[in-house]
């Protein structure tokens, strides 16, 4: 019985070490620790070019993420992109005339909504619609009209 | 020509006749996972011999690994400037891929053959013929025990290889090459998916314990009972079950992360 004990206490160990691994690989690996279904309020933003914005990519204020991407659809009447985000709820007293703008962190990392609040006294509700927006800089486009800004200035 | 084509034919339909007894073994030996179940000390002795003991190779292996690509991702990503990256690196690709595909090598290699010899020399020295005349079945008491530990056994295993892949990778990158502590983790939160990378791994896993675990026992279970076809049994475990595991691992990667 001795040696069936032990055995017991091994394959615990092994069962126990396999499970809080893989509690580990959930919470310290994934995203799963910053991933909660938050309670929060949606709204829209159209924006003529939404670049490589992608559904789960951050939403910031100040540098601060506030919430993130939730949809992004292609509207077929005015040709803009309707980015929809969730903001977190904790944060509900932007003002209604804030600025939308799609940045890079870095020169090639991922693309983000930075929001900057207007001065209005409204704050943005749920399905608010976000008016003044500013497109995501494509860089081939920029590299474009920068060569062919070049060009013209030697002619 | 007539005698080749004679071979192929024979050849061919033995094939079909041992993919038709392997999946009859499968579904006996599942009807009897359901009755051992009240008799989890049969269970937890085949835990004990397919799971604790693979532990160290798995650690050591994964250990290793992780420490190989942190030193080979460092290489390349700071040629593009973005050693801050190397976490994403180390744990994409120790989750979604070497975790659950090279500990189910291992596993094949280090519990898959042990099974094949035991059963086999079982079955060679008629200690199942024996079971059957005391009306023991002998795939309910033998072989369902020791698929259950199987199946249990490759996730918590391949869990593991990936977690001290990851640390392995740390102590590489951080420790010896210098990139940031927490870059190389926050990089890698932000970036691992709970649901698409980390559910989608323990999945494959447990789609490579099933597939190691069936071939092992069906193949001690269908050998010739001589010493040559134990041996012969035992090399086909190990190359099938390498065979199964790459094939499958492709088309699960195709299903799970096509489309994005």
């Amino acid at each position: 019985m001795q040696h069936n004990s032990t055995q017991d206490t091994l394959v615990g160990f092994f069962v126990a070490t396999g499970i809080a691994v893989l509690f580990f690989l959930s919470l310290q690996v994934s995203n799963l620790s910053s991933f909660t279904e938050q309670k929060g309020y949606t709204i829209t933003a159209r924006f003529e070019n939404s670049g490589g914005l992608r559904v789960k990519s951050p939403v910031s204020a100040a540098g601060v993420k506030i919430g993130q991407v939730s949809d992004i659809s292609f509207d077929p009447k005015t040709y803009e992109s309707v980015v929809k985000m969730r903001i977190n709820a904790q944060y509900d007293s932007i003002p209604d005339d804030t600025t939308a703008s799609i940045f890079t962190a870095g020169l090639l990392g991922e693309q983000y909504v930075s929001l900057e609040p207007g001065g209005s006294s409204e704050h943005l509700k749920q399905n608010s619609n976000i008016e003044i927006t500013q497109s995501a800089i494509i860089l081939e486009k920029a590299i474009g009209q920068f060569l062919f800004k070049s060009a013209e200035e030697k002619k | 020509m007539m005698n080749f084509i004679q071979t192929l034919g024979r050849n061919t339909r033995g094939s079909f006749t041992k993919l038709g007894r392997a999946t009859f073994f499968l579904m006996q030996t599942a009807t009897g996972v359901i009755e051992i179940l009240p008799r989890p000390r049969l269970l937890l002795k085949q835990l004990y011999s397919v799971g604790v003991l693979s532990f160290l190779i798995i650690s050591i292996s994964g250990l290793f690994v992780g420490m190989v690509l942190g030193l080979q991702g460092f290489y390349i990503l700071s040629d593009f400037g973005a050693e801050e990256t190397l976490g994403v690196m180390v744990a994409a690709s120790l989750v979604r891929e070497l975790g659950p595909v090279v500990s189910a090598l291992l596993f094949a290699g280090r519990a898959g053959s042990a099974l094949t010899a035991e059963i086999g020399l079982m079955k060679a020295t008629e200690q199942l013929s024996g079971m059957e005349m005391m009306a023991v079945d002998p795939i309910k008491r033998i072989i369902s025990p020791r698929f259950l530990a199987g199946i249990i056994s490759m996730p918590l295993l391949a869990a593991l290889f990936s977690a001290i892949g990851i640390i392995g990778g740390q102590i590489v990158g951080s420790g010896l090459l210098g990139v940031d502590d927490g870059a190389y983790w926050s990089q890698m939160q932000a970036k691992i998916d709970f649901q698409d990378d980390i559910i989608n791994g323990v999945i494959k896993s447990l789609v490579f314990g099933f597939v190691t675990s069936w071939i092992a026992l069906f193949e001690g279970y269908d050998a010739i009972p001589t010493s040559e076809g134990v041996s012969r049994a035992t090399t086909r475990t190990v190359v099938n079950s390498a065979f199964s595991i790459l094939g499958l691992d492709f088309i699960l990667t195709a299903l799970m992360f096509g489309d994005d």
